[in-house]
């Protein structure tokens, strides 16, 4: 099936991964934090426009009709 | 590819004043981006529209439904009157009074605009039908066109001191059962039989949301029972087949209006599709679909069948992890991306053969759909946070997960609740899908100045050009116009003046766009679209 043959060129990849040099621990760690400080960053960003009363917001939403 | 176009309703609502009449705000949503337009059209009066070819009854199944069996939301076909009367009847006599009853009745609900687009009140949300277009990017751009106007009448309406501030939102539903629709339309061969589109589309239906849903906090109807899904819509169909779009919502929607020659096309309504801000999600979503109708007028959609669809849609849309298998009726069972997969092999097959997916000489857009739909598929199997960047629920989901790690965050906490909300809202500095948008964390399929085109102008390949051009070029004296008519009110001339523009791809800037260069004034340019003077020798 085409869903199988798509997944090829992942597999290469994972073979290609096994006979790399293993990555140095730290570097891997480094990546990890990076990213995690981008989803705070993200996060605080966000805390900053989201409306101000969550519950009372969420629960006055309400939408009369609709296709 | 195709004619094809999208409708978005918007999710309305007013924080400081609760008890706003949600038809009477959609109104003044209607009016506030008339107000604009007039401004821009130097004192241009608006265009309403034509209803004289609406058929909301018609079954593509081969009957009419009787009008006194019709529920009241069927009939679209008569010009909403937002009268006292009105009002109160839907909404209540307390609402209305709430609201004034002054301003009901002077409101506009209609307009159509100089990109060829329809403005208006759809029950009791705001509505933008988009113009006809030919692809799916092109129908990214006049959707995401919508949403500027959205924003445009939100922000004219936030600067006026006498309304209370209202928010829009590109969502489908309240939580607490109510949803609203965002749907598609696509020009079809009369010829095709409709029971060949059930069986070849109701799989796909069922599945494609796994790469288009736009992702929602709660799981039923009233979000009673905490979680996330896939799909904004999925838990409001209760039907295979049907004509309703407001009750019993069925995966495939009978409603024959075609808006064009009727014994030539057919216009399929889909009502299932959830409303989409990321681009690539809304891409795929027409994109794909387009290439299952070719796929259904050749034959050669896969012959596959689920067993129960509705249960399945749902099963589908509750399964972020992508794993559950689906029975059809030939007793496999496969996942949602392995039907999508079948979907895929059987475009690809056909587009080759055609000669369409060339990558060199074909149409243009369908090898590159056929990539992204792999990439998509392939990505949403194993390599998630490369999807997250395109897929709109994945994207919603980290989001969201980033909060539940972070703050320890159950799902029924209603902050999880704000985020799925104001994901949509149409402000860039509010809404979430804008400010992942802003950071890069979403993948653009057109940029910003090709949007801020289609807000004010028409596609150049089909009719909505004639129809855009006209509104804007001759605002006094075009009084209504609908998918498939102008009219002209032009001075000197005894009565209305009727263009019906029936074929979707004539009306062109190829065919037209002279005539709209050689003409200033209404009267000459209906006088040589009429025959009625021979045209000025070329120059």
């Amino acid at each position: 099936m085409a869903g199988q043959e798509q997944q090829q060129p992942q597999s290469r990849e994972d073979e290609f991964d096994d006979d790399a040099p293993a990555t140095p621990p730290a570097s891997g760690d480094a990546q990890a934090s990076a990213a995690t400080q981008g989803v705070d960053d993200l996060l605080d960003e966000i805390d900053g426009v989201l409306e101000s009363n969550a519950e009372e917001f969420v629960r006055a939403f309400v939408q009369k009709g609709g296709q | 590819m195709r004619v094809m176009g999208s409708e978005t309703e918007y999710g309305i609502h007013a924080p400081s004043a609760p008890g706003a009449n949600a038809t009477m705000m959609s109104a003044r949503v209607i009016q506030a981006y008339a107000q604009l337009t007039r401004q821009r059209a130097a004192g241009g009066a608006e265009t309403r529209w034509d209803y004289t070819d609406e058929e909301p009854l018609h079954d593509a199944r081969g009957w009419t439904l009787e009008r006194n069996q019709a529920d009241p939301s069927q009939l679209t076909d008569q010009p909403p009157v937002l009268d006292a009367e009105a009002v109160a009847l839907a909404y209540g006599r307390e609402e209305l009074e709430q609201d004034g009853e002054d301003e009901a009745g002077s409101l506009l609900m209609n307009m159509v605009l100089g990109n060829g687009a329809r403005l208006y009140v759809d029950h009791a949300h705001p509505e933008y039908s988009s113009p006809e277009v030919t692809n799916p990017v092109d129908a990214v751009a006049w959707d995401a066109a919508g949403d500027m106007v959205a924003l445009s009448a939100v922000r004219r309406m936030a600067a006026d001191p006498q309304l209370p501030p209202v928010n829009l939102y590109k969502n489908n539903t309240d939580n607490k059962s109510v949803s609203y629709g965002s749907h598609e339309n696509y020009l079809m061969p009369r010829a095709v039989p409709f029971g060949d589109i059930v069986r070849g589309l109701t799989p796909f239906f069922v599945t494609r949301q796994i790469m288009c849903g736009a992702g929602r906090v709660g799981l039923g109807q009233d979000s009673s029972r905490p979680g996330y899904q896939i799909s904004q819509r999925a838990d409001f169909f209760e039907a295979e087949v049907g004509l309703e779009t407001t009750i019993r919502r069925p995966i495939i929607n009978t409603r024959d209006e075609p808006h064009a020659t009727a014994d030539k096309y057919r216009r399929l309504h889909v009502i299932i599709g959830d409303a989409n801000l990321s681009q690539v999600a809304n891409y795929l979503k027409f994109g794909t679909t387009a290439m299952v109708l070719s796929l259904i007028e050749a034959g050669l959609a896969p012959r596959v069948e689920v067993h129960e669809p509705v249960a399945a849609l749902q099963a589908v849309s509750h399964d972020t992890s992508l794993s559950a298998t689906l029975r059809l009726l030939d007793g496999r069972r496969v996942t949602a991306l392995d039907l999508q997969w079948m979907y895929h092999e059987a475009a690809a097959k056909l587009a080759q053969d055609t000669g369409v997916g060339d990558a060199v000489d074909g149409d243009g857009h369908t090898h590159a759909l056929l990539e992204r739909w792999a990439a998509t598929l392939t990505d949403l199997d194993s390599d998630r946070t490369a999807a997250s960047s395109s897929v709109e629920w994945l994207a919603k989901l980290s989001l969201l997960e980033g909060y539940r790690q972070r703050d320890g965050l159950e799902w029924n906490d209603a902050r999880l609740g704000l985020v799925d909300l104001q994901w949509a809202d149409v402000r860039p500095e509010k809404g979430l899908y804008y400010r992942m948008l802003a950071r890069n964390r979403m993948e653009r399929i057109v940029d910003d100045e090709t949007i801020a085109r289609a807000v004010t102008e028409p596609p150049s390949d089909t009719r909505a050009y004639f129809r855009g051009r006209c509104v804007s070029s001759f605002s006094k004296d075009v009084v209504g116009a609908s998918w498939d008519s102008v009219i002209f009110d032009v001075p000197g001339r005894g009565r209305l003046q009727r263009v019906p523009t029936r074929e979707p791809l004539r009306g062109t800037e190829a065919l037209t766009g002279g005539l709209f260069a050689r003409h200033q004034d209404a009267g000459s340019f209906l006088a040589e679209l009429l025959g009625q003077t021979p045209p000025p020798p070329p120059a």
